[in-house]
């Protein structure tokens, strides 16, 4: 998505990023960013908060409107929860899974192979 | 437990690995960034939403590409399972959550933005940047001018 914001800004269109994953958007290098630091899926706000959610969006525009410089990140004030436990678990390597993951790529490339044969050049990312 | 931005670079690096793929992915990084300023205020300005999602329809769960929908009505749903958020601590039940088109319209209402598009888009994430690059971004582009939008809202999940 970064690199659709670049093309868009660099074609005469001011964008504003919304996002959770900081240091992806920060190393492909965009206009301006809002930081949500929530787990990956929820980044305008937690699911059925409609007053965080329009706090974000707005907070989105303002820096829409103020930035006076390319690579402007600010970050929401909003926290997911105390606990801070899902920093640790997201696609977490460990021993107890490090087999099902293993067999997981095999599949997936098996499939991959097969997708290609097919002519479809696109793939997603791995989860 | 300690507050820290999670890194997502290395943990999807270590995913890989223990998959089995030899090479590492590589993100897409740039030393220059373009900069361009809003040509008039946000109360006048069109905007335009973009998000990763897909529409949630027969086409959308089985076809990656750029698709243009309507924003009203509103979505109900939108296809997020072969993107990569984290289903273990949350959902997108809620397309609020994602998709700011509820809160654009009270924005809207309230007079900070003119107009929104007639459609938002989806873009699909690719292992291949350089299907991003140059497919959908023009794609993308093309569909925002012919939208006659000002301004850009993007939300990856």
């Amino acid at each position: 998505m970064s690199l659709i914001a670049r093309h868009l800004e660099a074609n005469g269109i001011p964008t504003v990023i919304i996002g959770s994953a900081i240091d992806i958007v920060e190393h492909c290098s965009v206009p301006r960013y809002l930081h949500t630091d929530f787990p990956l899926g929820n980044p305008c706000g937690k699911p059925y908060d409609r007053e965080m959610q329009l706090d974000i969006t707005t907070q989105a525009l303002d820096l829409l409107e103020n930035a006076s410089a390319t690579n402007t990140t600010e970050r929401t004030k909003h926290i997911w929860s105390e606990n801070n436990e899902w920093r640790g678990n997201y696609s977490k390597v460990a021993d107890s899974n490090r087999e099902h993951l293993r067999l997981k790529g095999e599949k997936r490339r098996a499939q991959q192979t097969e997708i290609k044969a097919s002519g479809e050049s696109r793939a997603p990312m791995i989860s | 437990m300690a507050v820290y931005d999670v890194p997502y670079m290395t943990r999807t690096r270590d995913l890989y690995r223990a998959q089995g793929y030899e090479q590492d992915y590589r993100w897409a990084h740039f030393e220059d960034t373009p900069f361009t300023e809003l040509k008039k205020p946000l109360s006048e300005s069109r905007i335009a939403v973009i998000t990763t999602a897909m529409p949630d329809t027969e086409t959308g769960r089985s076809q990656r590409q750029v698709y243009s929908s309507n924003c009203d009505p509103i979505p109900e749903s939108l296809y997020t399972d072969e993107l990569s958020w984290d289903k273990k601590a949350t959902h997108t039940k809620d397309v609020a959550s994602f998709l700011p088109l509820n809160q654009l319209n009270q924005l809207k209402a309230a007079g900070r933005i003119a107009s929104i598009a007639e459609q938002f888009h989806s873009v699909p994430t690719d292992y291949s940047q350089r299907n991003t690059m140059e497919k959908d971004g023009p794609d993308i582009l093309k569909r925002c001018q012919e939208d006659n939008v000002d301004i850009a809202l993007l939300v990856p999940l």
